[in-house]
């Protein structure tokens, strides 16, 4: 009962007949995670840096000085000057553009393959965790065996056979996602779906997509939304790592990781060629990781020590 | 116990088959013909149909996959297109460096994890515990390749101390373990201190200091003791992470392991050598992962009485659940 009247803020009011009248308002979940994420300052810089992120990643027009593509040979691979703050590459290329321009990239690599394989992992766990039996045993094995194989290793093999490139990186790094929503989702699926509110929407005749979406999803939401902060991150430098392979997304995209693999080779001379973009993955999951972290401990106060 | 392991072992084997139709299907879907491949571009059209047939390649994918497993309980992944080897010579060669690095990688990091993990519990928010925390959250955070430019970078071309590349010797190890471990060391420290602090709240430890052992002795016997399980639990996750860690670095370091060897294929799409490499390494996982399993026992008296009486806890789960009267 306390902790039911914590949420609730009590509003007094004068009505129309001079009585006072005390309405409770409830206090809505999403409100009380931002409070306490708000008290949180490592989640605090981890989602202003996120934001500026996200800004670099839209106006990447506007905040690039160069286009990332032109090249200027008689710059090539100067060490960072007011002219090019982190310097250029060896073809001449500025690369506080380019690492500008990769922030876009990368996001929506990071973004878009965690959004592909959340869907598909939530889906499947969520029905693994409901219908059980038959169907949890296929899906879980499936987990199984996708689990056995290290997820970097996993993506290298299926950007092997997609080849190269910016669509078939997303696929490998979704593909490689999914096993570890699908647990998490069955897992607490498994601990809602014996709940009386799930028997009751079975007893009022609801059919069984409508209790999964309804009344299972909001239950199991928390642990999927930290799965996915702190996933987007791993999406990130896993991309970073299958274009550094030379797997993912090809020169002259500038992407942060197929920087770093042509850096490779000229970093005893130009070592800020190296710097810069490893940098700029390092801030991006920083950012990700300390909002992900804040956002683990306002949604499970209990979890916080 | 022995029932126990039996059935993680006859569970391991299903996991296992699959592993071989994932990769197998994923590498019979890859572009490119092996026949062309491996007779090159001067060959003759005639030439390439022959060398299909004669490696079965124009029969059903089905027919293929069983050809490849037949060939696999015998220990035949195959041969080489390039060198024309059997991949399991091949394997034999690299599998030793790469097991290496992963295992003394998955040592340095609970060497250094697991005593960091507890001194940042034990002096909870000092500056020593801080410290350590924003230490454990750049290496999750930074790149394990391009951590290993910045050590080359710094030891080798700065300071000229360590070898940048190859693997000849003891010195040759450190940054490549350095670099793999990075991120295992931050997660076992994160997950050593956050079990730690759980456990040093709880009343046996107050006794246990009540009753005038040693600080040490408390912690470690103690404490430690119980918060084992998670720890382990991501030691088993880093060895994995190790191997991922290692397939990329080797390339970094021009370490003539697995993961350059994979690498190296699939750029001149010597797929049998993909296919046999992403096998051995899912083995090596699901092998650490029994390992990890057991070693449970070994840590909590209570889950290995669970083991041992599996059979009896099946019966109670599988009792009805007591019907709620209205």
């Amino acid at each position: 009962m306390k902790i039911f009247a914590k949420k609730m803020t009590e509003v007094s009011t004068v009505d129309a007949a001079g009585e006072q009248v005390i309405t409770v308002k409830k206090r809505g979940q999403a409100a009380d995670v931002w409070r306490r994420l708000r008290k949180s300052p490592l989640a605090m810089i981890g989602l202003f840096g996120l934001i500026i992120l996200i800004l670099c990643a839209i106006f990447a027009n506007f905040i690039a000085p160069y286009n990332y593509a032109t090249q200027d040979y008689t710059a090539i691979s100067q060490t960072p000057s007011w002219q090019h703050l982190f310097g250029t590459d060896n073809f001449g290329r500025d690369i506080f553009s380019r690492v500008v321009y990769g922030t876009r990239i990368s996001l929506l690599v990071g973004f878009i393959s965690l959004a592909i394989g959340a869907v598909i992992g939530c889906l499947l766990g969520a029905i693994a965790g409901y219908f059980g039996k038959a169907v949890e045993s296929v899906i879980m094995r499936g987990c199984d065996i996708m689990m056995a194989i290290p997820s970097t290793v996993l993506a290298i093999t299926i950007a092997t056979t997609l080849g190269p490139g910016l669509v078939n990186a997303i696929i490998a790094l979704s593909i490689s996602s999914i096993p570890s929503f699908c647990r998490v989702v069955r897992g607490s699926t498994l601990t809602v779906k014996d709940q009386e509110y799930i028997e009751a929407a079975k007893v009022i005749g609801a059919n069984n997509m409508h209790i999964i979406g309804k009344y299972i999803f909001p239950n199991v939401l928390a642990p999927i939304i930290v799965q996915a902060t702190l996933g987007v991150g791993k999406s990130i430098i896993m991309c970073a790592a299958l274009s550094f392979l030379g797997l993912g997304i090809q020169p002259p995209t500038p992407e942060w990781g197929s920087m770093l693999s042509t850096a490779r080779t000229f970093m005893r001379d130009y070592p800020h060629m190296v710097i810069f973009p490893g940098l700029a993955i390092m801030l991006t999951v920083l950012s990700l990781n300390l909002f992900g972290d804040g956002l683990r401990d306002a949604l499970d106060p209990k979890l916080k020590k | 116990m022995f029932r126990y392991i039996l059935k993680r072992i006859l569970v391991t084997i299903p996991v296992l088959l699959g592993v071989t139709i994932v990769i197998f299907t994923l590498m019979f879907f890859t572009n490119g013909d092996p026949a062309r491949l491996i007779l090159g571009d001067t060959a003759s059209d005639a030439e390439v149909a022959e060398l299909r047939e004669s490696m079965g390649l124009n029969e059903p994918f089905i027919n293929q996959y069983f050809n490849y497993m037949k060939g696999l309980f015998k220990g035949n992944l195959g041969i080489s297109y390039t060198t024309k080897l059997p991949v399991m010579d091949e394997i034999k060669v690299r599998l030793p460096v790469t097991a290496r690095l992963a295992f003394f990688s998955c040592l340095f990091a609970v060497c250094v994890g697991v005593p960091a993990g507890i001194i940042s519990a034990v002096r909870q928010y000092s500056v020593l515990d801080n410290f350590i925390t924003v230490l454990a959250l750049l290496g999750i955070t930074m790149p394990n390749f391009w951590l290993a430019l910045l050590l080359i970078l710094f030891f080798s071309v700065q300071l000229g101390w360590l070898p940048p590349s190859g693997l000849y010797g003891p010195l040759y190890y450190i940054m490549p373990v350095i670099s793999i471990s990075a991120a295992s060391v931050a997660t076992i420290t994160r997950m050593t201190r956050s079990s730690m602090l759980e456990v040093i709240r709880s009343d046996y430890i107050r006794t246990a200091r009540a009753k005038g052992l040693s600080e040490g002795k408390v912690i470690i016997r103690h404490g430690l003791k119980n918060a084992l399980i998670p720890i382990l639990t991501v030691v088993g996750i880093q060895f994995a992470g190790g191997l991922s860690g290692a397939v990329v670095n080797e390339q970094v370091f021009a370490i003539p392991g697995l993961g350059k060897m994979m690498v190296d294929a699939i750029k001149s799409r010597n797929y049998p050598l993909v296919e046999g490499g992403v096998l051995i390494i899912a083995l090596m996982c699901c092998i650490v992962n029994l390992a990890i399993d057991l070693m449970y026992a070994v840590a909590d008296p209570r889950i290995k009485s669970q083991y041992e009486h599996v059979r009896g806890k099946k019966k109670s789960k599988a009792e009805p659940a007591p019907v709620r009267e209205a």
